[in-house]
């Protein structure tokens, strides 16, 4: 066991794969010389060379397009796009190529490709260095879309991603790969040194998509949530005094509803918590899932936490973001209401 | 005299009519409308019937690509009008492989026809013909090595059957039926086949050119003498696609060959809509660095040479080209559009450049290797091969009838592993 960030934990998962198999091949902008513009790619090109870790253009749709190619051929790229509100421009080649290049072959030709991408907010970004769009990618038949919410499941995840046969659309939210981040913004920024989610295997180990983790275990309410509200769930919880039960997805696509299921007929009570903007957010594919399939579980209704109907601003991050105070409020309603 | 007060000069300039009047958005349109004489006057074409007008050099495979800038806005061209191969590009065919060409071309025109009718009989929902265009993809198919890939747009169903894909496999295709080897998942002509190097066609237009360039990187870093060979029509060349895949090309030095299949229209747009005030399309490859060629696409020998001389420019290290084949779409796009609606009705036999298949018949002929009659014994024998593939292909279905294939199908394949709700979802739909 080592002690990673999150940023490491990937970073090893990329360099456990890239000694493994040759087959395995990193580039996207800025990722080879400088190692990334948050360092996730760090050393790689160094340790492996340089055609097996490389700068691309600026060209998210020709990143995404090559890497297509590479995987139909046998190769396993794993493509970084700088931050995810810049994945737009691959948009088309992930939804109409990566994710249907199996399904209209009938499987004569594949694309096991991974795409990294950092996102959400917390770190100043403002409009267009902070968006989780997560939904729009959950929405595509074909593609798996996996969010981490510390650096043991970043590694087992990531690794698994790179094996696995199928596009996978990798989230990392930014805001905790240097800690676990609880959505007090005023607090100093905690570490992941020392924290029992920062000892990481420094070899191969995966971990299973649909396959949510109980990140605590309670009586009173289900908290379904992924990514950094996996973190202002816990405090959430702690500061209103209630025994939460906290769903870490993992894994969006495929989800696994049996854990969701399993836990909001255990409490009966069910909150949904996340970053991104709320019309049409995974939210409410959750909300549908658990109306389907637990309403006579149900104490109260369902109720989502979530960022608002806004783009992020850059002076208001913290008045969009849904922090401690939101989350505890909602708790609060719901539980007495 | 009378004298203009300077405030009436101003009031007259601004209702005259003004070269930079707000109102003068340029928006081309072709000559050759519907009601026209179609006319290619504009072309400025040289003298086709002359070996003389063949001045374009063809230069060592591993030349500066910027010196084959001539070649970019030019026209590669080795067959006269009158059926004679000559000049620099003359690939020298023997007989028997000419003789193959005219085959592949021939087999492609009967099935094309066959299949067409049958979708006008209802039995599939769509096909695409490439009358025009055969010699673009057999002459492709029979450059290249069987082992390298190429990434076909939709009409280059020459290059399957120029690879012995089996025909009623192709047919069952265009059926949707139980004979389907994609069991009815993608549109008609979407063809796949890893083994006969045809990579899976979506029908985003230009999508595939950055695989194409992924392809052949990833044969470059496995130190395979392998190339990957791309197509588009000429409209999608203003897709991004094609901007990333001559970008990442040259930034990586793929081992790929860019083929730019101009034949004159996207549906009803004519290629100018695409072109803007470019010289030819080849000419975008010299912005990248790439070496370009433009190459008259109805003569199978120049396209034979063209491809030749770029497979061995990739093959040596010196990266992709670029190739435009100039040509022109004799029927409409697909089975759902009726050319006469928007271009001139003669405007096919106006084309100056002729038909392939002809043309190539013509040489062949000429040089005493060809007849009439064997053309004539052909075409019955490929008439015939095609009537009792496609009986055979029928027997498994057609989307009119019963496909036959099963509705659990539908499910598989969306992933490796099916995950549990699409489980859910299989049982709910009851299949």
């Amino acid at each position: 066991m080592a002690q990673m960030n999150m940023i490491q934990a990937i970073n090893s998962a990329l360099d456990v794969k890239m000694s493994q198999d040759p087959d395995v091949l990193v580039f996207g902008e800025d990722v080879g010389f400088f190692g990334g513009v948050f360092r996730c790619t760090a050393g790689l090109q160094e340790k492996h060379g340089l055609h097996r870790c490389f700068d691309s253009p600026i060209s998210e749709g020709g990143i995404v397009g090559t890497a297509v190619g590479m995987g139909a051929y046998g190769l396993r790229p794993v493509v970084e796009i700088q931050f995810a509100d810049y994945i737009y421009p691959g948009f088309d080649q992930i939804c109409s190529e990566a994710a249907r290049l199996r399904y209209r072959s009938n499987g004569d030709f594949t694309a096991p490709i991974t795409i990294r991408s950092p996102m959400g907010g917390g770190i100043h970004g403002g409009t267009s260095h902070s968006q989780s769009p997560e939904a729009l990618f959950t929405h595509i038949s074909g593609l798996k879309v996996i969010i981490p919410s510390n650096p043991y499941d970043a590694k087992g995840l990531l690794i698994k991603a790179i094996e696995d046969n199928d596009p996978v659309v990798f989230f990392e939210p930014k805001r905790l790969y240097n800690g676990p981040f609880d959505g007090d913004h005023n607090k100093p920024v905690e570490s992941w040194a020392g924290h029992e989610l920062g000892e990481v295997p420094e070899g191969h180990y995966t971990i299973d998509f649909e396959n949510a983790r109980i990140h605590q275990e309670g009586s009173e309410l289900t908290i379904l949530c992924y990514g950094t509200m996996v973190w202002v769930a816990e405090a959430a919880a702690r500061a209103c005094g209630i025994s939460a039960d906290i769903v870490d997805l993992r894994s969006l696509l495929p989800l696994d509803l049996d854990a969701i299921v399993k836990s909001v007929k255990k409490t009966g009570h069910c909150l949904i918590l996340h970053e991104a903007t709320r019309t049409s957010g995974f939210g409410a594919e959750l909300m549908a899932q658990v109306q389907e399939n637990c309403f006579y579980h149900l104490e109260k209704p369902v109720v989502r936490v979530t960022g608002w109907d806004t783009p992020y601003p850059h002076a208001l991050e913290w008045e969009y973001f849904p922090g401690l105070e939101r989350v505890s409020q909602s708790i609060i309603r719901m539980m007495e209401g | 005299m009378k004298k203009i007060h300077i405030k009436d000069r101003l009031l007259a300039m601004s209702k005259a009519p003004s070269k930079r009047n707000v109102n003068s958005l340029y928006v081309p349109e072709p000559k050759n409308r519907p009601g026209t004489t179609p006319d290619f006057s504009d072309l400025n074409m040289p003298d086709l019937y002359s070996e003389k007008t063949h001045t374009l050099p063809r230069p060592d495979t591993m030349v500066d690509a910027y010196e084959t800038a001539p070649l970019a806005s030019g026209l590669v061209r080795v067959l006269t009008l009158d059926g004679r191969a000559k000049g620099p590009w003359n690939p020298q065919l023997d007989p028997d492989t000419l003789r193959l060409g005219l085959r592949n071309m021939h087999l492609t025109r009967c099935v094309d026809n066959r299949m067409f009718n049958m979708q006008r009989q209802g039995k599939s929902s769509f096909y695409m013909k490439s009358k025009g265009e055969e010699g673009i993809a057999v002459a492709a198919a029979m450059a290249l090595k069987d082992t390298d890939m190429v990434f076909p747009s939709y009409r280059q169903q020459g290059l399957l059957l120029s690879r012995g894909y089996p025909l009623r496999d192709l047919m069952c295709q265009v059926l949707s039926n139980s004979g389907d080897k994609l069991e009815g998942k993608a549109i008609p002509i979407c063809y796949s086949s890893r083994e006969k190097g045809f990579y899976s066609i979506g029908a985003s237009l230009g999508t595939q050119m950055s695989h194409a360039v992924g392809w052949a990187m990833a044969c470059a870093y496995k130190g395979t003498d392998s190339l990957s060979c791309a197509f588009t029509g000429e409209g999608a060349t203003a897709e991004g696609d094609f901007h990333y895949a001559l970008t990442f090309s040259s930034t990586y030095r793929a081992p790929c060959i860019i083929n730019v299949v101009n034949n004159q229209w996207a549906i009803s747009s004519f290629q100018g809509i695409a072109a803007g005030q470019s010289k030819t399309f080849a000419y975008r490859g010299l912005g990248f660095g790439l070496a370009s060629i433009r190459v008259d696409g109805n003569d199978f020998l120049a396209v034979y040479a063209v491809m030749k001389w770029a497979a061995a420019r990739a093959r040596a290290g010196g990266g992709a080209t670029v190739i435009e084949h100039y040509s022109y779409r004799m029927e409409g796009h697909s089975t759902s559009d009726d050319p006469s609606k928007y271009r001139a009705k003669d405007e096919p036999d106006a084309w100056p450049l002729g038909d392939p298949l002809e043309r190539l018949k013509e040489h062949l002929i000429l040089i005493g290797e060809w007849d009439e009659e064997r053309h004539a014994a052909q075409e019955k024998e490929l008439n015939a091969y095609v009537r009792e593939t496609y009986k055979d292909a029928e027997s498994f279905g057609t989307l009119a009838t019963q496909t036959g294939i099963n509705p659990a199908t539908m499910f598989e394949q969306v992933y490796e592993d099916m995950p549990a709700h699409l489980r859910r979802q299989r049982q709910e739909a009851g299949v």
